[in-house]
């Protein structure tokens, strides 16, 4: 029974964090944004007390319930595990008690604590939180807004404004690659081992098996009816019972209770280990989670579904080679042009703030509708303007960001904070290279920081040139987008160091 | 024990839904290939006339001075239909074209720009596969694109000479029955006909090839500034005009000159009057104004629906343009096979409008001039935009949502939500984004195209602001 609550309770959460990433309208982070926010290793980077609390409360009551139920990369780990034991030999349970393997572990632990607070970015490979998370970002959420694409392809057909087509980018070669990797070697580890990873590298699991040592509510082996058969045991993917001395080794508990239904003789309990305080609990017949089967065979025919309704992308061709009326000019693809500061979002504070909090989970990435943040070869977010710009209704990055990276910004407050400012360059406009009048810079400036004033000082009717005034601009990247120069537009943003109000 | 049947049947459960997944799958695909096989059969009821609406009487002809015997309807060769790719489906203009003759139609009317250059081509093809005098063919010398480019004199006359001969050519014919000095009117007015026609000597030309023969009939066709409309009539008795084409229907009967653009219409009324009384007939464009007379507000569809439930909504605006006796023929360019039959039913025979329903017409357009729908007919001027803007693409769109009452007044209208994500949803469906109106750089090149002195800039940037105001403040 408590497995069965543990396995809802994880697959949840496991697919409401999951839907954070995917979920492109944002609607979900209202409601279940806290989950994200209660994340272990974000929470200390944010100092979110309360989350924090929450956490170390929670382990100390039960253990590390936390890995099994709130950690996505543990469940994503259970479910490899569930899928490597499904032959006859893993219903037996395939495990084997090893001893902590401690110079590792803690050795790992400490240097994670010093990646962290040097702000080192390979640390970020590591913390669990947000290596699923990059999971996420870069493989998931491309697929699902596939499929959406395939239903907005059929909405349209049906002249329904249900779904409607996003664009589907790569935010950041490198983040890909590391995502995939990471799925492989996880998914890998934890369908031999099960949760192998958990217990020897996640700085999270070390720290909070430090706390679970002395958690109140445990399993715990009644010595009167164990009859030393090793059922436990094999079950155990934390490989953390020793059936032969009949002992836990709770620091790699994650309270998944698999041991406690598998034991024939009735002998495991989770147990207050309190004295005097003992309560009979009658364990259920061991059962297949039948749930989680329809789930799956559920989310094959979705799967199968969205699949099939993948259009591919007509690529229109444009011929121009007639002088006639009608047909569409072909557009070049905008490059991004070399920034000497990298631009980081409103609420970031500054880079620094942004670089030494961001646990590169991609989060705000994922959510960003305006296609304006990527990951760079640190992981971590940047802004460029190539494919949208900052729009001004806009501040989700800040509302989404668990690790306090980019703090909530309202956005009366964000239409005022300059996280850059734009730079024109001459050769490149319109007004110099095809001789003809644009202003579009100026007409979309949200802030009003771009005025047209004729090239010529003596000419008042010369065409009209952009001028910056930097002291306006926020830096947002309206101008640079939709400029008409391309590959590489006429003005663009430089980022800032530090963020100011103006 | 229990453990294996438990997971037996699990097991077993299993299967089932991975087997309604593939059936699942499998039922989505064969929707999917029926949603196609439905567009198809669609696509070929577009090109296969259907039997019940065949029409039932004699095609409508008008006699000229010299004899030609004209169908009414006319033609045009300006909207043909096209493949996915944007290439003219030469097959189907192949059946369209030898429906519309077995039918009657006889007047084809063509121009160089047309369907980005490929129009007389296309038009060639398909006539050429039947008797040379079972039709008429109007083209145009189309040298205003070449003139706005900046060529003059002796360059911009041999160019246009050029382009008379491609005509023919493309045409596969050695004589032109209507020839058309193309879209008079725009850009500086007098001084810009002068340039394309007068200065460089290319109307002395057009006067010798009609006295050889090879252009049986000189015309113009006229949009804009109603001076130039005036000076050629002036010049009639000196070149003798066989016919002119005017824009005519019942919305810019009165309603032409309250255009607010970069220049002023003129008024269809007036122009048909001044033919008329020199005894000069009139072939009609824009008798439907690229489908605005079709499309309309579905309150003004209720209007015409319910004086005639049989009648198409378009077959008003024909039977107007036809009504006018000095009027030679009504041009209409016509995609589908649907467009075609619904016009031959109007004009085999036409039935003209008596004064109870003219009046009716002339209160239908007062009721229609107070839709905010831009005036574009999505003939396609200005394009190619060189900034890659979609114009009549915007425009179309904006004008759909119009009609169908999706334009929220306000965040306070009670169907903001829904209108705000239709109208965004559904301009990103008809323009990509690169190409909406938030990329125009207001450039102005398009703007003199125009045939209906559309300032697009402009037009374009009130849709801009319309569509930011929009995305500023959610549902």
């Amino acid at each position: 029974m408590l497995r069965k609550i543990r396995i809802t309770l994880a697959l949840i959460c496991f697919t409401l964090v999951t839907l954070l990433f995917l979920d492109f309208t944002g609607v979900l982070q209202g409601y279940f944004g806290v989950l994200a926010k209660v994340q272990f290793l974000p929470a200390v980077l944010a100092l979110n007390v309360a989350a924090i609390l929450f956490v170390v409360v929670l382990t100390l009551l039960c253990g590390r319930l936390y890995c099994s139920v709130i950690c996505p990369l543990g469940v994503f780990q259970d479910i490899f595990s569930w899928l490597g034991n499904r032959g006859k030999k893993g219903k037996r349970g395939k495990f084997k008690f090893s001893n902590e393997k401690r110079i590792p572990r803690y050795g790992i632990f400490a240097l994670f604590v010093v990646g962290i607070a040097t702000s080192f970015p390979a640390a970020a490979l590591i913390a669990p939180y947000s290596a699923y998370g990059r999971i996420a970002t870069y493989i998931l959420s491309p697929i699902y807004k596939l499929a959406n694409n395939g239903l907005a392809y059929m909405a349209e057909r049906l002249d329904s404004y249900m779904f409607y087509e996003v664009d589907v980018l790569l935010k950041g070669g490198i983040a890909l690659g590391i995502a995939i990797a990471t799925f492989v070697i996880i998914g890998a580890v934890a369908f031999f081992k099960g949760r192998a990873y958990c217990n020897t590298v996640c700085p999270v699991g070390t720290f909070l098996g430090l706390i679970s040592r002395f958690a109140i509510f445990r399993p715990v082996v009644d010595t009167s009816k164990c009859i030393h058969c090793g059922m436990c045991e094999r079950k155990c993917k934390s490989s953390c019972i020793d059936s032969k001395s009949g002992t836990f080794d709770y620091s790699r508990c994650v309270v998944c209770m698999d041991c406690i239904g598998n034991c024939n003789k009735g002998a495991l309990r989770l147990t207050p280990v309190i004295p005097g305080h003992k309560r009979d609990e009658k364990t259920s017949a061991p059962q297949v989670d039948t749930s989680r089967r329809k789930f799956l065979g559920l989310a094959t025919v979705l799967a199968a579904g969205s699949i099939a309704g993948v259009r591919a992308q007509d690529s229109a061709k444009v011929n121009l080679e007639d002088e006639g009326e009608g047909g569409l000019a072909p557009i070049q693809d905008k490059v991004a042009p070399e920034r000497f500061g990298k631009i980081v979002p409103p609420g970031a504070q500054s880079y620094a703030n942004l670089q030494s909090h961001c646990t590169a989970c991609g989060l705000c990435i994922a959510n960003c509708e305006n296609n304006v943040l990527f990951a760079g070869r640190d992981l971590k977010p940047f802004m460029s303007y190539e494919k949208g710009y900052c729009r001004p209704e806009c501040n989700r990055c800040s509302t989404v960001c668990p690790a306090g990276a980019i703090r909530e910004i309202p956005l009366a407050d964000k239409s005022s904070t300059q996280i850059g400012h734009a730079v024109w360059q001459f050769d490149l406009c319109i007004v110099n290279r095809d001789h003809q009048e644009c202003g579009n810079c100026a007409r979309h400036c949200p802030t009003g920081a771009i005025q047209m004033v004729a090239q010529d000082p003596d000419d008042p009717n010369s065409r009209k040139i952009p001028v910056v005034n930097t002291e306006r601009c926020i830096g947002c990247g309206a101008c640079e987008n939709l400029c008409p120069a391309r590959p590489v537009s006429a003005i663009y943003v430089e980022g800032h160091e530090m963020h100011r109000k103006v | 024990m229990a453990e294996e049947k438990n997971n037996g049947i699990n097991r077993r459960e299993f299967l089932k839904l991975a087997g309604v997944g593939t059936l699942g799958a499998g039922l989505a695909g064969s929707t999917l290939l029926q949603g196609c096989n439905f567009f198809a059969n669609e696509k070929d009821a577009a090109s296969a006339p259907k039997p019940n609406m065949e029409p039932t009487g004699p095609m409508t002809y008008r006699t000229t001075e010299k004899g030609d015997k004209v169908s009414i309807l006319g033609y045009g060769m300006m909207r043909l239909p096209t493949n996915d790719e944007g290439e003219i489906d030469q097959e189907m203009v192949n059946k369209l074209v030898d429906y519309a003759l077995a039918h009657g139609v006889n007047y084809f009317d063509t121009a160089p720009p047309y369907m980005k250059g490929k129009s007389e081509d296309a038009t060639g093809i398909a006539l050429s596969r039947h008797p040379r005098s079972s039709y008429y063919i109007a083209t145009k010398m189309s040298n205003h694109r070449m003139a706005l480019s900046g060529l003059t004199g002796k360059e911009l006359y041999n160019a246009s000479v050029e382009m008379y001969r491609t005509s023919m050519k493309k045409l596969k014919t050695d004589y032109i029955d209507y020839y058309l000095m193309h879209n008079v009117g725009g850009d500086t007015g007098i001084p810009f006909l002068k340039q394309r026609f007068f200065d460089c000597g290319l109307i002395e030309f057009l006067k010798k090839e009609r006295e050889a023969g090879r252009i049986r009939n000189l015309g113009f066709s006229f949009h804009g500034k109603v001076e130039v409309f005036d000076y050629l009539l002036s010049l009639h008795n000196e070149i003798h005009w066989d016919f002119v084409q005017i824009q005519l229907n019942y919305l810019d009967w009165k309603h032409a000159a309250e255009n607010k653009g970069w220049t002023a219409n003129v008024n269809a009324e007036y122009l048909y009057d001044e033919l008329a009384k020199r005894n000069i007939p009139s072939v009609i464009m824009e008798p439907l104004l690229g489908g605005r007379l079709s499309n309309v507000h579905d309150h003004v569809v209720a209007r015409l629906k319910q004086r005639a439930p049989e009648a198409s909504v378009a077959s008003w605006a024909f039977r107007f343009a036809g009504t006018y006796p000095k009027v030679l023929s009504v041009l209409s360019g016509m995609t589908y096979m649907e467009h075609l039959q619904d016009n031959l039913c109007t004009y085999s025979p036409l039935k003209p409008l008596n004064d109870e329903e003219l009046k009716f017409l002339f209160d239908t357009a007062d009721l229609m001039m107070q839709y905010p729908t831009v005036n574009c007919n999505d003939c396609k001027y200005c394009m190619p935009c060189p900034y890659g803007i979609d114009i009549p693409g915007i425009f179309v769109h904006y004008n759909k949502c119009v009609n169908e009452g999706r334009i929220a007044s306000g965040v306070h209208d009670e169907n903001y939500r829904k209108a705000r994500k239709e109208f965004l949803v559904g301009y990103d469906r008809s323009v990509p984004k690169l190409r909406q109106a938030n990329h125009c750089t207001g450039c102005n090149q398009c703007s003199p195209k125009c045939p209906q002195g559309l300032n697009i800039p402009e037009e374009l940037r009130k849709i801009d602001a319309y569509v930011e105001s929009l995305k500023r403040v959610g549902g």
